[in-house]
């Protein structure tokens, strides 16, 4: 069996799943994506940080209209761990405003996309309710 | 004594919904021989073309061949649904910049039909995975990660308001754009004109919570046109034409400063506040001062956040301040008489000029039907994700 392989290059899976942010050594802000400078500060050195796996979730919606291809409803939410923001579908969770709401407390967790050609799987990953 | 200030000397809107008979290009060129008409100059006079058409492949140059092609600049720009108000602060640098007497502003867009825009499309998993782009995924990540739709996106704006501040709902969202549609009843140009109970809004097709189908913008076809000019040489024009110039008191565009969060999901308030600040500093007028604002109110959601942005209300008061009743027609502020994005309709690049067609007509006295009495000073703005923000604050002449 192949090794699985992550969805995003900022997702390290093994046994314990987290978020990798590229931290700006100069000022501390931190982004998910490819860099070429800081958006804040304007500098070039980052450094790899661990993000907390535990958040908070500061905005939410139900999303039924989407593009083709796309399985609705499901739930996508900007979760707060421990200061730094998330990008994250809600999974594990019934997608209705009876089940979600701001401020309730999520935590990471994986979901498989599928295999490729070759059998390799993808993970993603999502939040889902502190139990 | 000629002032620096910049005067809209003619504008006009066309007739916001659907158009199949006509193209991108008739369309604006509707809409900018109603603006020269409604000015008393031609194209002969206009020192600058400021054009914007965000989906119709369309340019100032192709305007020029059917209106008048007289060899002046053209700037075809494009700002996302900011769009209009850049073009329209285009001709006010080149004015204040002393290169231009008069300038013309053009947006433009057909986009009835039109399905989501943005996040439309996802494209079909590689056979095998592959890292790209720049978070190195190795598939479409709408829907994966979060959603990239506009009324997905602007929904969770609105939550997070509410979730720092409190008194948020789904009725209270749906009740901005029960006002909003209330409003369009009273505005012949608006795409859709019809009234709608709390029940029906709430209760029509959810297309992202807490955003139903009316309480997103609507995807229309329509142009706006304006032409500006300098204090100069208004006062070397007739006295009519003096008398009907709308004062641009403030033109101001900003874009998104770095914010924890931002980049995660788009921040369209801190952009939208120091626009208001510049706006409101530059034209020594305050919120209070405002008998109307045409704000952009893509979403339901997204007019609640808005009328903090623009100080309209304290910091964090905006669900009370809603709630006062205060942004009806007959309310202390009233937002969007247009009917707004939600009922006047949202063609994209013409949007930034249509509300400051809205505000002019108001304090040139000419809004018939829906007109504010008294209406001396209004604001407009827009957003358009990416992020800019545009502020125009106007005065109406001294009479
Ligand atoms: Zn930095």
């Amino acid at each position: 069996m192949p090794q699985p392989i992550p969805f995003v290059e900022y997702l390290v899976l093994g046994d314990s799943p987290h978020l990798v942010a590229n931290e700006c050594t100069a000022c501390g802000a931190r982004f998910f994506d490819r860099r070429n400078a800081c958006a804040n500060c304007f500098a070039t050195g980052f450094r790899k940080v661990d993000i907390a796996t535990e958040g908070e979730v500061r905005a939410f919606t139900i999303v039924s209209l989407a593009a083709p291809g796309i399985p609705v409803p499901f739930v996508s939410a900007t979760v707060d761990c421990a200061g730094t923001s998330v990008r994250a579908n809600l999974i594990n969770i019934d997608p209705t405003p009876e089940a979600v709401h701001v401020g309730m407390k999520v935590r990471l967790a994986l979901q498989p996309v599928g295999a490729d050609g070759s059998g390799v799987e993808a993970v993603n990953f999502g939040f889902e309710p502190q139990r | 004594m000629a002032s620096d200030d910049v005067w809209i000397l003619g504008i006009t809107m066309t007739k916001f919904g659907k158009h199949p008979t006509k193209d991108v290009i008739d369309l604006a060129a509707e809409a900018t021989m109603g603006a020269l008409a409604d000015a008393g100059v031609t194209m002969r006079e206009m020192g600058l073309l400021a054009f914007g058409s965000l989906m119709g492949r369309a340019s100032g140059q192709m305007l020029q061949k059917q209106v008048g092609q007289t060899g002046i600049p053209v700037y075809n720009v494009s700002n996302a649904c900011a769009t209009g108000a850049t073009a329209l602060r285009v001709c006010h640098m080149a004015i204040r910049a002393g290169d231009a007497d008069f300038g013309l502003a053009v947006g433009v867009e057909k986009l009835a039909g039109a399905g989501l825009l943005a996040g439309g499309s996802r494209g079909d998993d590689s056979k095998n995975w592959t890292p790209s782009g720049r978070f190195g995924a190795v598939g479409p990540i709408d829907g994966r990660i979060g959603t990239e739709t506009m009324p997905g996106v602007f929904a969770q704006i609105g939550l997070e308001y509410g979730h720092k501040y409190g008194g948020t709902s789904f009725e209270l969202f749906a009740k901005i754009s029960e006002k909003n549609h209330a409003h369009s009843t009273l505005n012949p140009l608006a795409a859709y004109s019809k009234r709608f109970t709390l029940d029906q809004i709430m209760n029509d097709v959810m297309i992202a919570y807490p955003n139903t189908r009316p309480m997103c913008s609507a995807n229309c076809d329509g142009a706006a046109a304006a032409v500006l000019v300098s204090d100069a040489k208004l006062k070397t024009l007739s006295l009519e034409q003096q008398r009907r110039a709308v004062k641009v008191s403030a033109s101001v565009l900003t874009t998104d400063p770095w914010e924890e969060a931002c980049q995660v999901l788009p921040n369209v308030n801190t952009l939208t506040r120091q626009a208001a600040t510049q706006a409101y500093e530059k034209a020594g007028i305050g919120p209070e001062d405002l008998d109307l604002v045409e704000l952009h109110d893509c979403f339901a959601t997204a007019e609640l956040v808005h009328y903090d942005n623009l100080m309209l209300c304290p910091e964090g008061g905006a669900v009370d301040f809603f709630n006062s009743g205060a942004t009806w027609r007959d309310g202390k502020t009233p937002v969007n008489v247009s009917g707004g994005l939600e009922s006047k309709g949202h063609p994209i690049a013409a949007t930034g000029i249509a509300n400051v067609w809205e505000v002019a007509t108001h304090l040139r006295g000419e809004a018939g039907d829906r007109q504010l009495p008294d209406a001396r000073v209004g604001l407009a703005h827009v957003i358009g994700l990416g992020n800019a923000c545009g502020v125009h604050i106007l005065e109406r002449a001294a009479a």
